[in-house]
């Protein structure tokens, strides 16, 4: 075959939670430079399989950059260095014949590793369910332009609402901090006049339950910033923030 | 009152106190470095200026004072994120690599946040608790003719310089305000106010070198 590729995958090893884990070495063959990263990975698991030998373990579901599945740190870099990609919209066009590819999970304490490249992120799912929602009355679907919304702040929630939950953001900042993921949901809802009567328990309420969960305290190095997939600002976390100096200082929230 | 402890207690919470106290020193060192920049008119408007400053007293007490609980909450709970940032980890990389976020600046606030804080205690121990008697001018002349004490002040900027950095505009963000129309002039003013410190604290005792009579 013309065109493809062999590559070293230097690939996180482990069997559970309790286990240590290590980087085994993996020869990748005949890869085809139009594979996405994760099909380069089926290509590797069938061999193993074929070995005999345990699978790479990751997560992955729709292949598709939407679902949030995915993601690696691939050469130090959360979901690979390409730009607004996810692990699975990662091409192997972006590698050349003969590279060492280092592939490690999401690292923080708040991720524990289930196997390889499989971390458990609930953690993120908690933060959500603390206060990512808004409280309506049941019923008949309201008419739709009876609360204006100027098209700006629409916009503006809509790029916060982009996130897709993967928890690059937390693998990439060098204190493991959540902020961006927190700050795009308070912000997203905040925006929003719907999300207005709630706004000040639900920044208070998400930000203690993710210092519950043990992420780290942003340090402003917006690390998140430059891999998060959906490209999402720090102009979030910005206004996550003021809204938790408002719920602190302007409303009767404790 | 448990609502205040429970609402700085917080990441959030700490990055706010962090953002006002580091705030808070920028401005000390604003008025610091415009009191100091006398020592450009030589020996008498330096000496002036600091016995105007005595004759502040009450107002220095107090300022003194505020300072005092700034550095102790700055410091404190620097150490207290940086501990937990640690913590919050949870294994390292085999591969690391900096996505374009993260500059020597905001990468080494813990360290040269430790170091300022030395060089603040050498700092207060050889001009504030100087031996009576003497001039703060003679002070600054004889310690800046000793070449290791000139060389930790003059050096021991460009470190103070690296924390004002990322310190500025991160106080901006920490603090809400984050606009497209100026958060790239925060950015820039940042790094100005950086070259400020290394420019106008940095060359002082070069300055006072040049100005003062050679000791016999
Ligand atoms: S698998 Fe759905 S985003 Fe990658």
């Amino acid at each position: 075959m013309t065109g493809t590729m062999n590559l070293t995958l230097l690939v996180w090893r482990q069997a559970g939670t309790s286990d240590k884990g290590r980087l085994v070495s993996y020869e990748a063959r005949d890869i085809s430079p139009d594979m996405s990263f994760l099909e380069m990975l089926d290509v590797v698991n069938e061999g193993l399989t074929q070995k005999g030998e345990e699978p790479i373990a990751f997560d992955h579901d729709c292949r598709e950059g939407i679902c949030g599945m995915c993601g690696a740190v691939v050469n130090g870099r959360a979901h690979g260095a390409e730009k607004g990609t996810t692990l699975c919209q990662l091409h192997m066009r972006h590698f050349s014949d003969g590279d060492v590819i280092y592939i490690e999970p999401w690292r923080s304490r708040a991720f524990p590793v289930v196997k390889d490249l499989v971390v458990d992120r609930s953690a993120l799912d908690r933060i959500f369910m603390a206060g990512g929602y808004i409280s309506v009355n049941t019923g008949q679907a309201p008419e739709a332009n009876t609360i204006p919304v100027p098209p700006e702040k629409a916009e503006t929630a809509m790029d916060a609402a982009a996130c897709i939950g993967c928890g690059a953001c937390v693998a990439a900042c060098p204190n493991a901090s959540a902020m961006l993921f927190v700050c795009a949901k308070v912000s997203q809802l905040a925006i929003l006049p719907q999300g207005r009567p709630e706004a000040a328990r639900r920044v208070l309420a998400m930000i203690r339950k993710m210092d519950e969960e043990k992420f780290g305290n942003c340090g402003n190095e917006r690390e998140c910033e430059a891999e998060c997939p959906k490209e999402i600002s720090i102009s979030h976390i910005a206004r996550a923030n003021r809204e938790y100096i408002k719920a602190v200082l302007g409303s009767r929230e404790k | 009152m448990s609502w205040v402890k429970d609402a700085f207690t917080t990441s959030v919470g700490k990055k706010l106190l962090m953002a006002v106290t580091g705030l808070g020193f920028l401005g000390f060192l604003a008025g610091h470095l415009a009191g100091n920049l006398t020592i450009y008119w030589g020996a008498d408007a330096f000496v002036a200026y600091a016995e105007h400053l005595h004759s502040l007293e009450p107002l220095v007490k107090a300022a003194e004072a505020g300072l005092i609980v700034f550095l102790v909450v700055h410091a404190g709970t620097g150490l207290w994120l940086f501990a937990q940032n640690r913590a919050a980890r949870g294994g390292r990389y085999a591969r690391n690599k900096w996505a374009g976020g993260r500059t020597v600046f905001s990468a080494t606030m813990p360290y040269t946040g430790v170091l300022i804080l030395v060089f603040v205690a050498i700092h207060l121990a050889t001009f504030k608790f100087a031996p009576e008697g003497e001039n703060v001018w003679e002070v600054a002349a004889y310690v800046f003719s000793q070449p290791l004490c000139f060389w930790f002040y003059t050096l021991s900027m460009p470190v103070v310089a690296l924390h004002v950095g990322h310190g500025l505009w991160s106080a901006v963000q920490t603090l809400g305000g984050n606009h497209p129309k100026y958060m790239p002039a925060v950015r820039v003013v940042s790094l100005a106010a950086a070259a400020v410190v290394i420019l106008g604290f940095g060359l002082l005792p070069t300055a006072v070198s040049f100005l003062a009579e050679p000791i016999p």
